[in-house]
């Protein structure tokens, strides 16, 4: 067997995120690719939470609806994912709270009495998680070395208690089917989110600023966690308006920072990402997506904000935006984000979703640094008078930082001339702005040299996939399956018009596959005169899975 | 010293009270800097409205923020790099309404940051509405038949939030507000000067202060319940006397402290990098 899916489920306050990471490194010593969709709701405890968790030969970063193991915390998992099985899937379950007769059915049921193992080895109820994971290494033919070792690096407390309950819980278990050694090493996983904090670093980050936001917090974590080790300066301030404000005090200081939020955070940002955009004042802004309006769904996912993105704030700026599509993007346009923020002088917004920020991936450092070289800004030699605005060709003016003995260092929100003076004449304002909008044609030729549209799948195929953001993985599989192509714009501002031009060379029909309930990226395209042929969008929160695209698409190409 | 003025026209009312707030300030960073301290050093932050211009009218660093919005930026630049002087003006409606909340959490983190407040009591710039010091029934252009709420009192407020510095002067009373201002801006913590500035268009109260005010005598300043007592001896809306001079001043461990000074190199940031990929296997 080289394409698993295990469902692990249960309530919140079990240890499934946990737990479904345990498992993600037990398939990962086998040399699988991996990729982790985390499902939960908005609650502390209580509720239905599963992870997906998918090991396959392939390149893979999206999941499947058919689940081979399922491993059943609670009745609740059983049923509501009784769906998911076929013949040949597996169910581990708790026999000292699920009742046998639901777990009925053509498939193979293992009752494990993880509450009883736990209580007659003194551990702890939320100890159960490690009892099934043991339980599902034997189901799965994976040996109990690999198993041990994995729960010795994910455990460092109370070890010898957690293994002897999972090894309890592997004794019980009997092998169902056996997951194949593969020759690959193992590689590392991270989630999107931490491949931003760690993209960020790699870039040269300064500070770090956020107000804690579904699905974008777990960056905070990471980066306040890492402050120490990094010398980053992270801090967690009273409102989004004060983060955005604050970083931009840290930016006119010399200091490269980004902020991090989801859409209601972002929405008070955009006073400040306006005045980023006026005071050319360099900033990067990670907008994590979730489905609103409004609150909305917090814990789940969407693509409805790339307009709210390209259009926040008042007046008219340039600004770069661009949209990873997994782990190894994110930790790559994390680091260009931050070189095209401070060496063009503008804000760059990093448009992540829930499903990207908080799914797991492999992640392969070489494949994920590229050509990628931290930049510094020009700055200014010092000679004669120092204008911060100075109104050059590119429409770049020299940098200075305070404190410079030689330069008085002026920043303004309101129209100003070269030295930041507030200035209100008619000329002066059309010169500014003329000079703050060429920036763009200058941002346009340093992207020439980025990947800013990618092609997967069959390149000659006339059947197109249209893709961004986090629908990249789901999209790059159906296109291998079906013998098609798939196309993803990573870059959203400046738009690659020329590149999408050549991506879509020959292609009679273009399939929009995206996040949202107006095809958003659509409405984009066809502003620069592209159109496509049909479109598949989805706005439930969750993602594609792999059956249900494909479907769609099959359905569309008939 | 260099001369501190721009060629920028200034653009305030003849009378206005930010004139002797520009004297003051200008006369202080004059002598800061004949005391040896780099004016390069220095940055003036402001927000939006009448006061705000100030930026544009002094010759040293600024940052022209937004309506509210002075005492983030001002928050953000101090802990990216300490050694900046960093002084932030802003009106009444901007600082007490728009920008509370900084206010209130500046005080609490005691950022090593000097707020100037240019307190008419009315909106000016908009063209007369009331503001949070208001007295209750002012007649504005928003509220034509008078005010139905109270003013709050900043300074009790920055009291109670854990501002390490209050004082209040007026812009009748130049040298005051020079002492104060110099001391503000040496004081390591979060200082906060309420000026009772006039705005001789819409709210013209130098008659009405000039009768009430008196400074502080034998008043100890490091003593909290007595700094609250004459605090609350007016409350921005009674007729009572007007204490001027310094409430309360106290030392406190300062927020841009508390932060990583660590700095590391590329190859330093990288061999970590891989590191911690390395654990996540």
């Amino acid at each position: 067997m080289k394409d698993i899916s295990i469902l692990i489920g249960g309530k919140a306050g079990f240890g499934i995120d946990k737990s479904s990471l345990v498992i993600a490194s037990i398939l990962n010593q086998l040399g699988y690719s991996i990729y982790v969709y985390r499902d939960y709701p908005s609650l502390i405890r209580g509720g239905h939470t599963f992870s997906i968790i998918r090991a396959s030969d392939g390149s893979i970063a999206s999941h499947k609806d058919k689940i081979d193991i399922l491993l059943a915390l609670n009745q609740d998992t059983v049923n509501l994912h009784k769906a998911r099985l076929s013949g040949g899937s597996v169910v581990v379950y708790d026999s000292d709270s699920i009742k046998p007769e639901t777990v009925d059915g053509p498939w193979k049921a293992m009752p494990v009495p993880l509450a009883g193992i736990v209580k007659a080895e003194g551990g702890q109820e939320i100890m159960r998680n490690v009892c099934i994971i043991g339980a599902m290494a034997k189901a799965a033919g994976v040996s109990w070395q690999i198993a041990e070792g994995v729960l010795r690096r994910h455990f460092p407390k109370e070890i010898d208690v957690n293994l002897k309950i999972a090894e309890r819980g592997y004794t019980a278990s009997q092998e169902a089917f056996k997951i194949d050694q593969l020759n690959n090493p193992p590689r590392s996983l991270l989630s999107g989110n931490e491949a931003l904090a760690l993209g960020l670093i790699n870039g040269g980050l300064d500070a770090y600023l956020a107000y804690p936001m579904t699905p974008s917090s777990p960056i905070l974590h990471s980066l306040a966690g890492l402050a120490g080790e990094f010398g980053l300066k992270v801090i967690h301030p009273e409102s989004e308006i004060s983060v955005m404000l604050m970083a931009l005090g840290f930016s006119y200081a010399g200091k490269k920072v980004a902020v991090g939020t989801s859409g209601g955070g972002f929405c008070l940002m955009t006073e400040g990402l306006s005045f980023s955009g006026m005071a050319e004042l360099p900033v990067v802004v990670i907008m994590g997506q979730r489905p609103g309006p409004s609150t909305g769904l917090p814990t789940y996912s969407s693509q409805a904000d790339l307009h709210f993105v390209l259009n926040a704030g008042q007046g008219e700026f340039p600004r770069f935006l661009v949209a990873p599509g997994d782990a190894e993007e994110a930790y790559y346009w994390a680091g260009v984000s931050l070189n095209i923020a401070s060496k063009f002088q503008v804000p760059a917004i990093i448009l992540s979703d829930k499903n990207m920020g908080e799914g797991t991936y492999v992640f392969d450092l070489a494949k994920a640094a590229g050509n990628f070289r931290e930049e510094s800004p020009a700055e200014w030699d010092g000679k004669g008078e120092y204008k911060r605005y100075l109104n050059t060709s590119g429409g770049v003016s020299l940098l200075a930082f305070p404190p410079d003995k030689d330069a008085v260092i002026k920043v303004n929100s309101y129209e100003h001339d070269e030295m930041g003076i507030t200035t209100e004449d008619p000329e002066a304002t059309v010169k500014m702005q003329d000079k703050r909008l060429r920036k763009e044609t200058l941002i346009k030729d340093e992207l020439k040299r980025y990947e800013t549209v990618k092609i997967y799948g069959n390149k000659r195929s006339e059947t197109v996939l249209l893709c961004w953001g986090s629908n990249k993985g789901v999209c790059e599989e159906v296109a291998k399956k079906l013998n098609v192509k798939a196309v993803q714009v990573v870059v959203l501002s400046p738009f690659p018009v020329e590149k999408l031009k050549d991506a879509l060379a020959g292609a009679n029909k273009i399939i929009a596959v995206e996040s949202n309930a107006t095809a958003q990226l659509v409405r984009l395209i066809n502003s620069f005169g592209s159109g496509v042929h049909g479109k598949v969008l989805k706005y439930d929160g969750r993602p594609f899975s792999v059956e249900e695209l494909t479907k769609k698409i099959e359905g569309l190409m008939r | 010293m260099k001369d501190l003025g721009t060629y920028a026209q200034n653009t305030w009312c003849p009378g206005c009270g930010n004139f002797a707030i520009l004297t003051a300030i200008k006369s202080v960073l004059a002598s800061l800097s004949d005391d040896g301290f780099p004016i390069e050093n220095v940055v003036l932050i402001s927000g939006i409205g009448c006061s705000s211009k100030i930026v544009d009218y002094v010759n040293v660093n600024s940052f022209y923020s937004l309506h509210g919005r002075g005492i983030p930026p001002a928050t953000g630049m101090k802990v990216a790099d300490p050694r900046l002087l960093v002084i932030s003006h802003a009106g009444d409606g901007d600082a007490y309404g728009e920008g509370l909340e900084h206010l209130v959490f500046a005080a609490k983190r005691n950022v090593d940051i000097t707020a100037i407040i240019h307190n008419n009591r009315v909106y000016g710039l908009t063209t007369g509405q009331y503001t949070p010091t208001s007295p209750l029934g002012f007649r504005g252009r928003s509220t034509p038949s008078g005010t139905k709420e109270n003013p709050i009192n900043p300074l009790e407020l920055m009291l109670t939030s854990g501002a390490s510095y209050i004082a209040r002067g007026t812009s009748h009373g130049l040298e005051l507000l020079k002492k104060i201002f110099k001391e503000a801006i040496l004081h390591k913590g979060f200082s906060i000067v309420d000026v009772l500035q006039v705005c001789v268009t819409y709210y013209n109260m130098y008659e009405y202060y000039d009768k009430r005010v008196y400074e502080l005598k034998d008043h100890n300043s490091s003593d909290f319940d007595q700094a609250l007592t004459r605090i609350r001896e007016w409350d921005y809306n009674s007729d009572s006397k007007i204490p001027l001079g310094v409430f309360y001043k106290k030392i406190a461990p300062v927020f841009e402290d508390g932060f990583s000074s660590t700095s590391i190199d590329k190859d330093q940031r990288s061999a970590k990098i891989k590191n911690i990929l390395a654990r996540s296997v």
